[in-house]
């Protein structure tokens, strides 16, 4: 079982270094770094943009294969990812603001999952009923909506909220307010920062996994095994908790990972909107400034993401169903 | 407690609305179960059986609608709530499904399963009891090494294994009575005589009433005390199985029990067809449901639906004209009188060459495991050297259980390509040596009948292009196909006019005959049938199997004829061959290994076959195989069949040391020949 985790995380491994090179190569040929001089007054001169441009290692004389190998081996020797355009290491960013998104990302993801699937089985053990209904109609209008007009909604809402309360009790820009101390009030005021972004980010989860899970369920409600859990003994509810939900499960673990990709673009926006400075600003802003570094480094970010769930979800699927597990 | 039957089943009814309409699966029937009793309930695929008995426990989807009223010991269950019922199932009511395979859940143990069920109803129970109890009832069903199978996962068991550990949930509660639903038809006839044999232990033990329903009549005869015949959702028949099977009243009855091929009489006398199909349950006529496939009716049958008369000595029927067939003045034989033999010359021809020879046929596939890197872990030997040889004119049987081979082998004679190892010879030419337009022009024939009629027919065509299809690859023009194809429908016995309709439209015994008609296109010389009859109802077989017999004397055709059911095979087959593991194991003319089976298997198979006739059942001593059709990766030294051998046991231990040392090759004996060393020190006695 853990040589098995092993084995696949090794699998994905490889996969994400070639993904992080290709990353490397496609920023390096469609963004231009010496774009941002020329708009520049005065412009510098050639020989100064050069020199800025070989101090970030982007220096476009240098043939492609060996700065993605210098990259590459900056990444390996020294943990180092290069310089942003303002000189900051993008190693050294990332970790910070990793940390950011990371925050939102795992609470938003894991609060979606768990909300889906308890709305995915209630769904399809009612199906057709009000309640039922209700949960479909309103995933879609969910899923159909862009996460931007999400989160502008919900902060069109905490606004009133706000007023109505005749003080700020729902924070929503930035990650936490300047200049508190405390514990408790740091810690209360972080909360109501997460707030809108992670209710943004765990409906949106929640309108996708209770749809995969709803209709997971309906495959193995119809199943002799939950007629034979039921001619045992178990009441109807009974033996589709336990027999039910368990098996559907399943093929649940695979879809986790697939739309981790929706979560990671949705939670992308939210930061944006909610003013976080975490990994999808960086990702957003490096391409629109010709940043090649910090434009690879962000693709890095994303496919250790994808690594990790990617295992995570094959680990996840080996442990739930027997017939799988070597 | 009361003196009112176990189970009784008053007027119970059940339709599902589906629309404006509704289905009526089942309609007003009624029967008492007493305590200890069997009851077998028989009849066609849709006659209600499984919809009634779920609606007895409970089970059926909340759209059904069921009235009447269904009494335990005289209380009502009808109208009782999840809850309440839920505490009598596994407890008082235990039921056993059809399919083995997904009747379990496949992410729990197989102990756990078992103890679940324990524990539902014995709150105290702690999981160490419940487990320690599950082992025991591992071990009552016969499971071997119980104590680290309970570990085992379902999809780690055999489908027959399966089926044991469904019957040990079922007696786990010590129920009072046991609904069994089909709870041997996936499986192979040597699993189902284990199956039936460990469901008796369970009824001895538990002393429960159990309620077995199949549509194979044999297994009734053997089994059941007392039996009820369901026909569109009513009970047209009930009595004591002897009283039933030797008098039968009711037509359908009569039709039914004439048309099964029987293991002793097959071969002598030709099977009465029942024709038609059921009606449909939506869109009932008013009178006996029967009546358009009634030979005897009388204009009074469609006007009102016959209740189900008591006759004499506990025997009903619902036929208007019960009472005369009672009384003799109908005899089962007017019913439905057999049909003429075929009188035209079929005698095998001997002196030309034969259609099809196989000599020392290998298929071996190897079995790898790895994405990347294959690594082979073994061989399976799905073919390993066989002789088969068809004259002109001849039926071949080819029996076995299943995954002994039989299909890899036909799939080798279709191929037409060089083997492994061995020559197949078809009409005299050598397929390794064969020219690609050569190749095609032999393929002409050689043409097949599959299995499932509904899979092998393509939906969207209309039944003239799925029958002149094989032409058009053989190039002919279409007004000749036209022809061709109208000539084709007459011969299988359908309407010119049904060539533009769609396989949908027709019953499953219409639609075998379409791909019979199809096979016969290309005028082949031999006919491979791969279990032509067994995916359809009894009643239908009959009509199919005599078409065959028909096709072959007036066509002059030969068959490869590949079914699992020794009965049919009996029936259509001169000779007979019967593979286990990847070899023929016995072979001959089939009266003369019917009649004096050599080789243990063969003996432990045919007594596996269960006779649709109680007096016949009751006097055979049954040869049961142990376990199952071992893996095909095993390596067995020696005879192949030595770990499931009955004559292996019984052995002097020289003896045996030669079965496990020594493979046995086929040698003749009498007249037929059987690969086994110990022929003539074979005891046992089969049938
Ligand atoms: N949930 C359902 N909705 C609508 N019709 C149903 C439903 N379940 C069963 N039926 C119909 O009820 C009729 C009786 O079905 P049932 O399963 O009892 O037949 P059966 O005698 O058990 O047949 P088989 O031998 O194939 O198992 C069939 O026409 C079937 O199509
Ligand atoms: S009632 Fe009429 S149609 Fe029905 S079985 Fe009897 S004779 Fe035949
Ligand atoms: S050779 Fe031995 S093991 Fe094989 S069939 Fe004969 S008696 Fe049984
Ligand atoms: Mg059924």
């Amino acid at each position: 079982m853990i040589l098995y985790g092993v084995r696949r995380f090794i699998n994905y491994l490889v996969l994400t270094l070639l993904a992080t090179v290709v990353g490397y190569v496609l920023a390096s040929l469609v963004l231009n770094p010496a774009a941002r001089f020329y708009g520049r007054n005065p412009r510098p001169s050639d020989a100064a943009i050069e020199s800025s441009l070989r101090r970030l290692g982007v220096d476009p004389h240098k043939p492609l294969l060996e700065r993605t190998w210098d990259w590459m081996s900056g990444i390996f020797l020294h943990g180092t990812f290069g310089l942003e355009n303002n000189l900051d290491p993008v190693g050294h960013d990332m970790l910070v603001r990793s940390g950011v998104s990371l925050q939102l990302l795992l609470i938003g993801s894991v609060l979606g999952a768990v909300l889906g699937v308890t709305l995915g089985v209630w769904g399809a053990v009612r199906q057709y009923q009000l309640s039922d209904q209700v949960v479909t109609y309103a995933s879609y209008v969910v899923l159909s909506t862009p996460v931007f007009v999400i989160g502008v909604l919900l902060m069109i809402l905490a606004t009133s909220f706000n007023g109505w309360a005749g003080q700020q009790v729902i924070q929503f820009t930035g990650q936490y307010t300047p200049g508190l101390s405390g514990t408790w009030n740091v810690l209360a005021d972080r909360l109501s920062h997460l707030l809108l972004p992670t209710i943004a980010l765990a409906a949106l989860g929640a309108a996708e996994y209770s749809r995969y899970q709803r209709n997971a369920m309906l495959d193995v409600l119809s199943a002799d095994y939950i007629r034979t859990a039921r001619s045992k003994g178990r009441t109807r509810n009974s033996a589709m908790i336990r027999h039910g939900v368990r098996v559907a499960l399943i093929p649940m673990s695979t879809y986790f990972a697939y739309s981790f990709g929706t979560l990671i673009a949705g939670s992308t926006f939210l930061e944006l909107i909610f003013s976080w400075h975490g990994m999808g600003e960086l990702a957003l802003t490096s391409i629109t400034q010709n940043d090649v570094n910090a434009t690879a480094g962000s693709v890095f970010y994303l496919s250790i993401l994808v690594l990790i769930s990617s295992t995570l979800a094959e680990v996840l699927y080996a442990a739930l169903d027997p017939r799988v597990r070597i | 407690m009361t003196d009112a039957p176990l189970l009784e089943v008053r007027d119970l009814s059940v339709s599902f609305p589906q629309g404006a309409d509704e289905v009526r699966a089942v309609r007003g029937i009624s029967y008492t179960v007493d305590q200890g009793e069997f009851l077998g309930i028989v009849g066609e695929s849709g006659s209600g059986k499984s919809v009634s008995s779920m609606a007895i426990m409970g089970l059926l989807p909340r759209n059904a609608v069921v009235t009447g009223d269904v009494l335990l010991r005289g209380e009502s269950l009808l109208g009782r709530d999840d809850r309440e019922l839920s505490r009598l199932r596994g407890k008082e009511i235990a039921m056993i499904f059809q399919d083995p395979l997904s009747a379990l859940t496949p992410v729990y143990t197989v102990g756990d399963q078992i103890a679940e069920g324990l524990m539902l109803h014995d709150r105290a129970l702690s999981q160490q009891a419940a487990s320690v109890r599950a082992v025991e009832l591992l071990r009552v069903v016969g499971i071997p090494a119980p104590e680290r199978r309970v570990k085992a996962f379902p999809h780690e068991f055999s489908g027959g294994m399966r089926q044991r550990v469904m019957i040990a949930i079922a007696i786990a509660n010590d129920p009072d009575l046991i609904i069994a639903d089909e709870p041997t038809t996936a499986l192979d006839v040597t699993i189902q005589a284990q199956i039936l044999e460990v469901l008796q232990q369970a009824k001895e033990m538990t002393g429960a009433a159990v309620v077995l329903i199949t549509h194979d009549l044999g297994v009734v005869a053997g089994n059941a005390d007392r039996i009820a015949v369901m026909y569109a959702g009513r009970l047209v028949e009930t009595g004591s199985v002897d009283d039933v099977f030797s008098r039968p009243e009711m037509p359908y009855t009569i039709g039914l029990l004439r048309s099964v091929p029987n293991l002793v009489t097959a071969g002598r006398t030709r099977l009465v067809p029942l024709e038609g199909r059921p009606p449909s349950l939506s869109d009932l006529p008013p009178g006996c449901p029967f009546e358009p496939r009634c030979p005897i009716s009388v204009p009074e049958c469609t006007t009102a639906e016959p209740p189900l008369l008591v006759l004499g000595g506990g025997h009903s029927a619902a036929c208007i004209r019960a009472p005369e067939i009672e009384s003799g003045a109908l005899q089962a034989s007017d019913v439905f009188p057999r049909p003429e033999p075929v009188s035209l010359g079929s005698e095998i021809g001997s002196e030309q060459e034969p259609v099809l020879t196989i000599e020392g046929l290998v298929r071996h596939f190897p079995l790898t495991t790895g994405m990347v890197f294959k690594k082979q872990i073994g061989t399976v030997k799905a073919v390993d050297g066989i002789d088969l040889q068809v004259r002109a004119g001849e039926v071949l049987g080819l029996v076995g259980e299943s995954g002994c081979g039989k299909s890899t082998t036909i799939l080798e004679v279709l191929e037409m390509t060089r083997p492994q190892a061995g020559s197949i010879r078809i009409a005299g030419r050598d397929v390794a040596d064969l020219s690609r337009s050569d190749r095609l022009s032999l393929r002409k024939d050689v043409q097949i009948v599959f299995q499932d009629p509904m899979a092998a027919l393509d939906p969207r065509l209309t039944v003239g292009d799925i029958i002149g299809e094989p032409l058009t690859v053989h190039g002919d023009s279409k007004m000749e196909r036209r022809r061709r194809v109208a000539e084709l429908l007459d011969l299988v016995g359908l309407e010119h006019s049904m060539s533009s309709r769609y396989p949908h439209e027709f019953s499953g015994g219409q639609r075998q005959r379409i791909g019979i008609a199809r096979a016969l296109a290309t005028n082949p010389r031999l006919l491979v049938l791969d279990e032509p009859v067994s995916a359809l109802d009894v009643s239908i077989q009959a009509g199919v199997m005599n078409l065959l017999e028909d096709l072959k004397a007036r066509l002059r055709l030969s068959y490869l004829f590949v079914a699992h059911d020794l009965a049919v095979v009996r029936q259509i087959a001169d000779t007979v061959a019967v593979m286990y593991l990847g070899r023929i194991v016995e072979t001959g003319d089939v009266g003369e290994v019917f009649a004096r089976p050599h080789h243990p298997y063969t003996q432990a198979l045919m007594s596996a076959v269960p006779i649709p006739d109680p007096e016949a059942e009751r006097s055979r001593e049954r040869i049961l195989l142990d376990g199952d059709l071992p893996s095909p990766t095993d390596e067995i030294s020696g005879c192949n069949f030595h770990g499931r051998c009955p004559l292996y046991k019984i052995l002097d231990p020289s003896r045996q040391q030669q079965c496990v040392t020594e493979d046995p090759r086929l040698r003749m004996i009498d007249t037929t020949s059987a690969a086994c060393h110990h022929v003539e020190q074979n005891t046992l006695q089969p049938l």
